[in-house]
């Protein structure tokens, strides 16, 4: 079931969703936005270019194991919140970099915090769609 | 003393990077471990029995008075030295008997931490600390019970030994909660200074009954000894280690160290005496019955620790005295005596000793050992055993409680333990050699000289008695006690009435060996015997609750996702509905039906996709219909300034009509319509429950919510969270430990999906 137009609005719309899913990330701590929905809009990127062009090349194009990306996730949260351990503070205090990065802004472990968030929903979503998208071939 | 413990965890962990170079280093590494814990546990002695105590701690959640608390007395370093000390020998030992195994490392690691662990019991302060290291040893004996894990009794036998210890071990937390309620204080070193506080509170007897469960449970103590001979599934240096020398006196280090705590009174006296008396008897008749040499000496191994039960319920300084050194020399002869049968077992293929005769030739060294260690059982002159018998003896009549039927059960197990000790001992090894299953060699060199070292020490600690044991006897006495005593031990006591007595049980329990066969008959025919078997309700239990599940969840979880909604519905209706018709009177339900046109535009919206929802002849169409109800509200969201929520709204109803379009693609065609009753109910819980969360929202609307939180949020989120998106500051920071567990839960989810979908098609194919 190939379509020209599907196809190749698709080339041109996925790695612009995927850059407005990066805007929504960085900009959520102070406008509307967050990992949370960053990440969903990742994944309906991802999405997009399945339903184009099928689980194989989508599979090709995020070249990593969503399973992976579920615990990559879990994995930054985690450190996140670890980070008062090395100052004697409580779990999940929050630090905070005196100087502002370029592009990201202000940076700490709750920006931190929300980058996990941010792998764990596209992980996620990815995960079990493949999962029902390839049972079609059996 | 936290560096030691964790020492030892992290050895634990890193024996399996060893094994990579080469199979034999976690052995070895692991010996040497448990060797050095010895020599620092050793060079603690002069502090400690000069009376002195060592106290350590480190804050780990100070608020509710948890904390890495350690306390080095005499009681502990006696089990310190026990676990490091047999530990060293136990390890040797192992790291040749489990060569051959696949996963050596892996035992290592299991045996590397229960010595931690059990480390980590008998020096804590924190009860609990205590409980969790107590859980700990629960779950390493587990895993080492269940080592030969592809087969099904040796599993079995790892989850009976779980569920018995650790449901014991849940009981003694509900006890030691109540202790910090009472005390307001975990720490036992606290709690020696202010004996009479529980005791004379009104709980006293409850929280006595938990402490005496979980100590039972742990050391196998009738009628929750089943667990222990099970246990002897477990590899030989286990159940020599675990099984007989430590593990399973945790239970009787528990009480000691309880004893001046909870001790003292009639209760505690009586019930330890009962239950130690019992399982002494007990335990010891059907030992003799065994053909197993790990049988026979794990029931003998129970039998012993009802004694040392006992003898703390009788609670004279004689008696803590006997308690000690027997628990010193049973340690040590009876370690001996497993890894003797295990020597047995791995050198001629069988553990039955009605197989086994006349080893001595061929095994010299271990017979030599063997014989030592027997004796030392015996209670024979200079060894230790002679000792703790003569002790048992004196406390046991000296006291005067329950006379003369004490005295009496005492005498006959005695002479059990004689016949017991012959059984093990000279059975196997004297008269002409019988045919084994293997070619009988002697055992190499480290599985000899452990053993032999150890029977040794009995026959060293017995003759040197008065020098090497009285100071650390008083020691321990006095942390169980809690004020000093000041006795000499000694071998001789001159031809008294205990010295003829125990002569006495040594004879008859060598004439009761000569003719044990009429006894067994007359014991398998009795019926009291056959009858008292707690294994067989324990099995009856744990069937009957499998049952119990299985119908619950057939009854709850019938595999419709229509059931489960219902119920999920019902219990909403029933509960939410009960609880808000009670508390809230319908004339307080004033809504607000002011709205604007856009408002009513997108109700009606919602309204009419609603009803196509309902009547939709193909899924497709139901679901577009839901994503039409789901942008509607999305829109609602920011008509009401809730960017984020609407965001968030949009993008999940994208990804759910995707996701409902993937599986719609695997159901089988919509044709069959639910019966009109069917759908009449449905309909009616449908409409119950969107009727009580109509109410809901109208009631809501028509009240004034004060809410601190969200003032609170709102003022706080830029200066302490950094950002002015409030919803994310939340998300991110000032509740995500929430965000943390639901993410946590997502990912669990995927993986769910992801099994579910998978595998079971994975299973059908094959």
């Amino acid at each position: 079931m190939y379509s020209i137009i599907l196809s190749s609005t698709t080339r041109i719309v996925t790695p612009l969703l995927l850059l407005f899913s990066f805007f929504l990330l960085i900009r959520g701590h102070n406008e509307p936005g967050g990992g949370f929905v960053g990440g969903l809009v990742a994944a309906t990127a991802f999405l997009l270019y399945l339903i184009a062009f099928g689980v194989l090349r989508v599979k090709r194009l995020l070249r990593i194991e969503p399973l992976f990306l579920i615990a990559l996730g879990l994995l930054i949260t985690l450190v996140s919140s670890l980070f008062g351990l090395f100052f004697q503070e409580e779990f999940m205090k929050g630090f905070w970099l005196k100087e502002e990065i370029p592009i990201l802004g202000k940076f700490g472990t709750p920006f931190l915090f929300d980058i996990g968030v941010y792998f764990l929903v596209i992980g996620v979503i990815l995960k079990i769609i493949f999962s029902l998208a390839e049972e079609d071939k059996d | 003393m936290i560096e030691v413990i964790l020492l030892s965890f992290l050895s634990a962990f890193l024996l399996p990077l060893f094994f990579r170079f080469n199979k034999k280093l976690p052995g070895i590494i692991s010996t040497l471990v448990a060797f050095f814990l010895f020599i620092y546990f050793a060079s603690t002695l002069p502090t400690i029995l000069s009376g002195n105590v060592i106290k350590e701690s480190t804050p780990w959640f100070p608020a509710v008075g948890i904390n890495f608390s350690f306390y080095l007395d005499g009681l502990s370093l006696l089990f310190a030295l026990l676990i490091t000390g047999i530990g060293t020998v136990v390890f040797l030992y192992a790291s040749k008997y489990m060569e051959d195994y696949k996963y050596s490392a892996r035992f290592f690691v299991y045996l590397t931490s229960f010595m931690a662990s059990m480390l980590g019991l008998v020096l804590s302060d924190n009860l609990i600390l205590l409980f969790i290291f107590l859980e700990l040893t629960s779950v390493t004996s587990f895993l080492l019970i269940g080592f030969k894990h592809e087969k099904e009794s040796s599993r079995y036998a790892a989850l009976q030994a779980l569920i018995v210890t650790g449901t014991g071990g849940l009981i003694l937390f509900a006890g030691i909660i109540a202790i910090g309620i009472i005390a307001g204080t975990f720490n036992i070193s606290d709690l020696l200074s202010n004996q009479q506080l529980i005791v004379q509170h009104s709980a006293y007897g409850l929280i006595l009954f938990t402490f005496l469960l979980g100590a039972f449970t742990k050391s196998a103590q009738f009628p929750f000894h089943f667990w222990l001979p099970s246990a002897m599934e477990a590899p030989t240096p286990v159940s020599a280690y675990l099984h007989s020398a430590t593990m399973v006196k945790a239970g009787v280090f528990l009480l000691a160290r309880m004893n001046p705590i909870l001790g003292g009174t009639e209760l505690w006296q009586n019930s330890l005496i009962l239950f130690g008396t019992i399982t002494m008897l007990f335990a010891i008749l059907t030992a003799v019955k065994q053909t197993d040499l790990k049988k026979i000496l794990a029931y003998s191994t129970v039998s012993i620790l009802g004694t040392l039960v006992m003898l703390i319920g009788i609670g004279t300084d004689f008696a803590i005295r006997a308690m000690i050194i027997t628990l010193i020399a049973h340690a040590i002869y009876k370690a001996t005596l497993f890894l003797i049968s295990g020597t047995i077992d791995s050198q001629t293929g069988t553990r039955d000793v009605t197989k086994l005769r006349g080893l001595k030739d061929k095994m010299p060294i271990t017979f030599a050992t063997a014989i030592l260690a027997m004796l030392s059982m015996f209670g024979i002159i200079p060894f230790l055993g002679f000792i703790g018998k003569e002790t048992l003896l004196d406390s046991v009549i000296r006291s005067g409680l329950y006379f003369p039927f004490l005295p009496i059960i005492v005498f006959v197990s005695s002479v059990f333990v004689i016949a017991v000790a012959s059984i093990v001992v000279l059975r196997p090894f004297l008269f002409a050699f019988k045919k084994t299953p293997r070619d009988v060699t002697e055992a190499p060199f480290r599985m000899w000289i452990g053993p032999a070292l150890l029977s040794l020490l009995g026959l060293v600690f017995g003759i040197s008695a008065t020098y090497s044991l009285t100071s650390i006897v008083n020691s321990v006495s006095a942390s169980i006690f809690n004020f000093n005593s000041d006795y000499t031990i000694k071998l001789w006591y001159g031809f008294n009435l205990n010295f003829f007595l125990s002569v006495l049980i040594v004879l008859v329990g060598l004439v009761f060996y000569r003719y044990r066969n009429i006894f067994i008959k007359i014991v398998s025919h009795s019926a009291i015997i056959n009858y008292v078997k707690p294994s067989f309700w324990y099995d009856k239990f744990i069937s009957g609750l499998n049952k119990l599940a299985t119908t619950q969840t057939s009854l709850l979880q019938t595999g419709f996702l229509r059931h489960y909604i219902i119920i999920i519905m019902l219990a909403f209706i029933v509960f939410v509905g009960y609880t808000f018709f009670r508390n809230i009177p319908l004339s307080e339900i004033n809504p607000n039906f002011n709205s604007t046109t856009y408002e009513k535009i997108l109700a009606g919206v919602i309204v009419i996709s609603a009803f196509f929802v309902v009547k939709a002849k193909s899924r497709l169409y139901a679901i577009i219909s839901m994503g039409v109800v789901g942008y509607s509200i999305a829109i609602i969201f920011v008509l009401y300034g809730a960017p984020d929520l609407a965001l968030t709204q949009f993008a999940i109803e994208t990804l759910s009509v995707i996701l409902f379009v993937f599986v719609l693609y695997k159901l089988p065609k919509y044709q069959n319509f639910s019966h009109p009753t069917r759908r009449m109910r449905d309909f009616l819980i449908a409409g119950s429950s969107g009727l009580i969360i109509t109410l809901i929202v109208f009631y809501v609307t028509s009240i004034q919510l004060q809410s601190e939180v969200k003032k609170f949020f709102s003022e706080t989120s830029l200066p302490i969270g950094m950002g002015r998106n409030v919803v994310n500051v939340i998300i991110v920071d000032f509740r995500a430990l929430d965000t943390l567990g639901e993410i946590t839960v997502l990912g669990i989810a995927a993986i769910g999906v992801f099994s579910m979908l998978k595998l079971i098609l994975r299973e059908e194919k094959n």
